[in-house]
């Protein structure tokens, strides 16, 4: 609890702070504790509901842990022609997990996201927010084994 | 042939955009000295007549946008909406991450028309990299005296397409849901925290300096007359070369596709092209020869939107893809208005039944009728956009659709 609260203070005179302030927090745990969110709703004197209400509507904010290494695949239209159902079947035969889903040793997340903007090379999947682009499925292994 | 033209990529690959001194060395914060020897309302008068339209997608006029902004009041916003969240869009992020100077430059000239002392700069979540580049250039700018007392901050999205609507995006610095407001009262008007507000796209501050600095005359020469200057275009999908260019606004899509991207990948052929991003139309063969200026495209039933062209070659399934693209405004829709949330939800139930080849022809008919309404009522453009892909592949590619139906 005392560490969100040093976090969320420094946002706390920010003008429009509490999403900044969500982003600082999930930046330090890689997900947004609910505690946190409860703790957000004394230091910014809003609602409960309206703590919670900012932090569901955003897609980048999670509740759940997740792993050290989130890996996100693009699913919109360029990247869903060029092939990214293939990339994603290895990464969920190497990984051993489906997407949406965190490996039991806390290393690996994989999640959907909509384009990243990175869409001159196709297929395209970020690691913990850097894109990797053009991504032929048999370069992922190597690409896990560089994670770990 | 139509060949590159560029004012808003002029210094990229030019100048190290981490540089300011590389900046003002090519010229940079000349425009905003012009500006600033300029009263406020001859500054405004100058990019009217320039006729820059908004290049966020809804082609407003941007000096106009700014004479709205009360003259007497006494705080004053400038936003810069770089939430570029359209799919396939990648323009702002190459604008910005090529000469980061010349966004702030934008930013400062509109700073010194609407009498703004404060900046925002709305950078969407999936580029943190940009946004550290970004606060660097702010960092210089501010720490040469550049902006005088014009502060910009960045602040980052969450992952929510909605937010790039401008009074969504107001609302999420705001750090609120981001939900779109009921317009009137428009941005301008009454924006951030109740004040008046102007939101512009990157592309749009980025054209600024040189506006300013060579005069609108100038400006209002280059492209097509009703929607001068150039457009960043961004090719994607089945094209040889997926490049950006930045071309004149009366070039082709046919010049474009064919000059600029080498056309279709592997000596295909063509089968449609989506432009202005997912919310865009599809635009088949014969209609080619359009040139990319707004009304040119409106004249088709398609839009310049963002200037993403996503190319399909004759491979393509395009009920597939329209399909995927009505899950994406499934997800997307805010869900703040019924016709919307509802809509979006429905259209993804039947493109989905006709995909998976158990559609009949009445669930075309009542698509059909049902996005009809949304263009009409739903409340932002997310919800009134978002049956455009449906309705142009219907027009153009209705054997597709048939080919799948229960027979
Ligand atoms: C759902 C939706 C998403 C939008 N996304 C963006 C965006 O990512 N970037 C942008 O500049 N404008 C976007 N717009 C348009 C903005 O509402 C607004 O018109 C624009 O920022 C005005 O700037 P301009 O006049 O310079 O184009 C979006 C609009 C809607 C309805
Ligand atoms: S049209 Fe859709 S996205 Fe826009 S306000 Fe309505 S529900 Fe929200
Ligand atoms: S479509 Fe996948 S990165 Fe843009």
């Amino acid at each position: 609890m005392e560490e969100y609260k040093q976090i969320l203070n420094n946002y706390k005179d920010l003008p429009g702070g509490l999403l900044e302030a969500y982003h600082a927090v999930q930046r330090e745990y890689n997900y947004l504790p609910e505690e946190a969110v409860r703790e957000a709703a004394a230091v910014f004197s809003v609602s409960a509901s309206q703590a919670f209400g900012t932090a569901t509507f955003y897609s980048y904010l999670k509740f759940d842990k997740r792993g050290r290494y989130i890996i996100r695949i693009c699913e919109s239209a360029p990247c869903h022609i060029a092939g990214v159902a293939e990339v994603i079947a290895v990464l969920e035969r190497e990984l051993g997990i489906k997407m949406g889903e965190t490996t039991a040793d806390g290393k690996f997340t994989l999640e959907f996201t909509e384009c990243v903007g990175q869409c001159q090379a196709t297929p395209v999947i970020t690691i913990n927010g850097v894109p990797y682009t053009d991504i032929k499925p048999a370069q992922v292994p190597e690409m896990l084994a560089q994670c770990r | 042939m139509t060949e590159e033209q560029r004012i808003v990529l002029r210094n990229a690959d030019q100048i190290n955009p981490a540089k300011l001194e590389d900046y003002l060395q090519a010229g940079g914060y000349q425009g905003l000295e012009k500006a600033r020897s300029m009263s406020r309302a001859d500054l405004i008068a100058e990019v009217k007549k320039s006729n820059l339209r908004g290049r966020g997608g809804a082609a407003f006029n941007c000096g106009l946008k700014w004479s709205f902004v009360p003259t007497d009041a006494e705080v004053t916003y400038v936003v810069c909406n770089f939430d570029e969240g359209e799919p396939g869009t990648y323009k702002d992020r190459i604008i910005v991450q090529k000469d980061p100077q010349q966004l702030l430059e934008g930013m400062a000239i509109c700073g010194h028309a609407v009498n703004a002392k404060q900046g925002y700069i709305y950078c969407r979540g999936e580029y943190p990299y940009v946004v550290e580049l970004l606060n660097l250039a702010i960092d210089k700018a501010r720490s040469k005296g550049i902006l005088g007392d014009f502060n910009i901050e960045v602040r980052m999205g969450g992952g929510a397409y909605v937010c790039g609507e401008e009074s969504a995006l107001i609302e999420s610095i705001e750090g609120h849901r981001g939900e779109p407001r009921f317009k009137p009262p428009f941005p301008g008007v009454s924006g951030l925290w109740g004040k008046p507000t102007i939101v512009n796209n990157v592309e749009t501050f980025a054209n600024l300096p040189q506006i300013v600095l060579n005069g609108a005359d100038w400006f209002a020469a280059i492209g097509a007359s009703k929607y001068p200057g150039t457009k960043v275009l961004t090719l994607t999908g089945d094209v040889e070369n997926r490049v950006f260019i930045e071309v004149p606004t009366s070039a082709t899509l046919r010049e474009i596709i064919y000059d600029f991207g080498g056309g279709v990948k592997c000596g295909r052929k063509f089968k449609a092209v989506q432009v202005g991003g997912t919310s865009g139309g599809f635009i088949p063969e014969y209609l080619l020869d359009t040139p990319i200026d707004f009304d040119s495209m409106r004249g088709i039933g398609a839009t310049l939107g963002t200037g993403a062209l996503f190319i399909m070659d004759e491979t393509r399934d395009i009920v597939d893809i329209v399909t995927h693209i009505a899950k994406f405004f499934k997800e997307e829709s805010c869900g703040k208005c019924n016709p919307c949330r509802e809509g979006t939800f429905r259209c993804y139930e039947i493109m989905d039944r006709i995909n998976r080849g158990r559609g009949t022809l009445q669930d075309i008919e009542h698509m059909i009728q049902l996005t009809k309404v949304m263009e009409r009522v739903c409340l932002c453009g997310l919800g009134q956009a978002s049956p455009s892909p449906i309705l142009t592949s219907l027009q153009h590619f209705r054997y597709e659709y048939e080919r799948k139906l229960i027979s």
